[in-house]
């Protein structure tokens, strides 16, 4: 079965046309990559709901997405920054994902608490973001994606601003999310690095279209795309 | 990352993210109804017969060249004086009491226009300070102030802490960078001001002008107390001579369209001269520069900063001086007093609360608008919003003031009208307040919001309101502010039976009857920093938290 799939959909942003065709089996940990500029961000906000395509199908878990609006597709997704309401603590800001009314039941509570210790924030409940350093804040973020209790999870280069040791964290814990829970996650990236860590499937992502959708060991072992090559470097190339 | 971002909240495709624009296109309607209906009403006043004979009528024409070379020479004395004191400002950043100083320039914008004009004549009238000092040196005592020169000395009292306030942000924007590369390369004074502040000053000067001129075009209580007579009457106070004295509804029609006119030139031309800029931004600090040291530069600019400082604080200060003396006190126990100051503030607050109202709901549309990529229906309601500003408040409550008489009859109103005017008075500088933190909020939050299912009273009650509250505070505490100085709509619409706090003073200013006046003036001034203050506490609430 698969998550999700794109079906020939086309997109325009400004004055760059975009064509994307995808399809990511249930379970798989897809990393996307490429420079920037390239579609990347706009290929999860199309999955997410917040573009709609100019053509073709997008399809999450056989359900056709048109006209969903993004609160009720089956999908969760974390920004690179933002991901926070700065007046609001970190259990009110993991409760939104359960009501929108911030109308939580006792039960909600411990659901929230649950959650923040599966990220490993216990007693964080209530803190103010603006107490919290950067990677603390993106993993309150996830426990929100947590409680929102979504098959797919998306993420727009969510661990850019933080060091590669804390990076490399994030990456395991969202790797361990992803069997924990059954998830499909998509990732954005600048980085192949983070493909190598914990990708069973990476896409390439350029000018507007996936050009690639392999394995990370088939993918990063490809000669035959000067492209690829060209964004990679020599010492990818290896 | 926040360019894209603002590329993203202004896409053509981000429709998923967005709600009804309707309300505020509504209010927008509704805003243009009344505005075309009062522009009717003024057309319809206008016989042609009687328009062309008024329009070779010798009084008129005075009365147009009067208020252009009044407002020409008013902008001179505003707005040159301020590039001295701007710049001494920016020279001399450890002046002392140079915070202080800086922040009382925004005092005359909220002081009402009334209140500031009592306390020009305490000082330059002929019982006042300027001509007692004159005395102590043996001078005969003059009476300079009524006409052309207490125009000019009151516009200058009201427009050159404003004009200074718009141009200190050009020093700021200067890069520390330039300022070290200039004192690398010695560069002296005049080389600084030719190379690095005029093109600078250059930038903004018409604007700043523009603003001072259309300002002092419109400009009611100024002249109306200070002008003194039929020699200096602007089209403003003509139009409101035509109305409540002679009751000539074509000439106030006429006066009023040509006034509607002038506005309309002003603004293209201000639109055209104008790069956008925030007409209540603070004035940020200022950087070192080379140009400090010599002798004579710190005498000159110590000159100009205290001179400025004496101009702006004596008529502060004989507000408060004379509001204390003993034949002040007698009309605190006047019931005028208490009757007006309930219905100042019911017109302030109501007012203010439409302004706010009106400003946030036309926000909130023209952001659904932005989301949904339709950016030119946004900028009209932008437009409708901030057009009152340009215009007349007289030429347009005219236009108000024949509609209701065709209607209902002269004076059959209550407040209403003054109520509805002096919204839209405030309306410009509330949609200032209020627009720029709600895209923020947008920019930040739209796809989180879409994402968590947050919309509608969640949306609002969750996360605008928690975050919007400071500038709504500020934004209602300031619209109150302008609307209890209100004079022009309540000179129009009012009667000395339902006269407001302005009004009254301006009857006893009329009157001459300074004791009385100074104690409304007083009083006047602590309604204005109480409400101010108070609204600001409240609605405002405590400053959040941010990251």
């Amino acid at each position: 079965m698969s998550a999700i799939e794109l079906n020939d959909v086309a997109f325009r942003y400004e004055d760059m046309a975009m064509r994307f065709a995808l399809t990511v089996p249930t379970g798989a940990f897809l990393v996307a990559f490429g420079p920037s500029g390239a579609g990347k961000s706009t290929l999860l906000n199309l999955i997410a709901g917040f573009d709609r395509p100019i053509s073709g199908k997008i399809r999450l878990l056989e359900r056709d997405m048109k006209d969903v609006p993004p609160a009720e597709r089956p999908v969760t997704m974390l920004f690179q920054d933002h991901n926070l309401f700065a007046h609001l603590d970190v259990a009110a800001n993991v409760g939104l994902g359960i009501d929108p009314g911030l109308r939580l039941k006792t039960a909600d509570r411990e659901r929230v608490r649950v959650a923040l210790a599966e990220v490993g924030l216990e007693r964080f409940e209530h803190r103010l973001p603006a107490q919290l350093s950067g990677g603390e804040r993106q993993r309150v973020a996830l426990a929100r994606c947590l409680v929102r209790d979504k098959p797919i999870l998306l993420l727009d280069e969510p661990f850019a601003a933080l060091g590669p040791r804390m990076r490399d964290d994030m990456l395991d814990m969202v790797e361990r999310l992803r069997r924990d829970h059954a998830l499909t996650v998509v990732m954005v990236t600048h980085q192949p690095a983070d493909a190598r860590r914990c990708a069973s499937l990476v896409a390439f992502v350029l000018a507007g279209e996936i050009r690639h959708v392999a394995p990370p060991v088939d993918l990063f072992g490809m000669r035959d795309d000067p492209a690829l090559d060209a964004y990679l470097g020599e010492a990818e190339v290896s | 990352m926040a360019a894209r971002a603002e590329r993203l909240a202004a896409g053509s495709t981000e429709r998923a993210i967005s709600g009804a624009a309707w309300p505020g296109l509504l209010l927008a309607a509704a805003m243009a109804v009344l505005v075309v209906a009062a522009f009717a009403s003024l057309l319809g006043e206008v016989d042609s017969a009687s328009a062309s004979a008024a329009l070779g009528d010798a009084y008129l024409w005075r009365v147009v060249r009067f208020t252009l070379l009044q407002a020409g020479l008013s902008t001179l004395v505003s707005v040159v004086p301020a590039i001295l004191l701007a710049r001494a400002f920016a020279r001399r950043p450890r002046f002392p009491g140079r915070a202080m100083l800086v922040r009382l320039l925004g005092l005359p914008m909220v002081i009402p226009v009334i209140v500031s004009v009592f306390g020009i004549v305490a000082i330059f009238g002929q019982a006042g300070l300027a001509n007692r000092i004159g005395a102590m040196l043996g001078l005969e005592q003059q009476t300079f102030l009524y006409g052309l020169t207490g125009i000019l000395i009151g516009h200058a009292f009201l427009n050159l802490p404003l004009a200074t306030r718009l141009l200190l942000p050009a020093w700021t924007s200067v890069p520390g960078e330039t300022w070290r590369l200039a004192a690398q390369l010695g560069m002296r004074s005049g080389a600084i001001f030719r190379l690095i502040e005029w093109p600078l000053l250059r930038e903004r000067l018409p604007g700043v002008a523009a603003i001072v001129f259309m300002l002092c075009m419109t400009s009611f209580a100024v002249v109306l107390t200070l002008g003194g007579g039929p020699a200096a009457t602007t089209i403003e106070v003509a139009i409101y001579q035509a109305l409540r004295f002679d009751f000539d509804p074509s000439r106030a029609a006429l006066l009023a369209l040509i006034q509607l006119a002038l506005s309309i030139v002003m603004l293209v031309a201000a639109q055209r001269w104008t790069r956008p800029f925030d007409l209540l931004a603070a004035p940020g600090r200022p950087a070192d520069r080379p140009d400090r040291g010599g002798g004579f530069g710190i005498v000159a600019d110590a000159a100009v900063i205290l001179v400025a400082a004496l101009f702006l604080l004596l008529p502060l200060s004989a507000i408060v001086a004379a509001g204390v003396e003993w034949d002040a006190f007698v009309i605190w126990s006047d019931i005028r007093l208490w009757q007006a100051a309930a219905r100042s503030l019911v017109v302030a607050l109501a007012a203010g609360t439409l302004s706010v109202v009106i400003a946030l709901a036309l926000q909130i549309s023209i952001r659904r608008l932005a989301a949904r990529g339709t950016i030119a229906a946004g900028r009209a309601l932008d437009l409708a919003g901030s057009i009152v500003l340009g215009l007349s408040p007289l030429a347009v409550g005219a236009g108000l003031f024949l509609l209701l008489v065709g209607l209902i009859g002269p004076f059959r109103w209550s407040l209403a009208p003054v109520v509805l005017l002096t919204a839209l008075l405030a309306l410009p500088y509330a949609m200032r307040l209020i627009g720029p933190p709600l895209m923020q909020s947008a920019r930040i939050h739209d796809r989180l919001c879409a994402s968590l299912g947050l919309a509608g009273w969640n949306r609002w009650r969750l996360v605008e309101w928690p975050q919007l509250r400071p500038s709504i505070g500020f934004a209602l505490a300031l619209a109150v502010t302008l609307a209890l100085g209100d004079l022009a709509a309540i000179a129009l619409f009012g009667t000395p039976e339902n006269a407001t706090l302005p009004l009254l003073l301006y009857q006893l200013l009329a009157g001459y009857r300074m004791g009385e006046a100074a104690g409304v003036a007083l009083f006047l001034v602590l309604l204005v920093m109480l409400l101010f203050v108070g609204i600001e506490r409240s609605v405002g609430g405590r400053r959040l938290v941010r990251h």
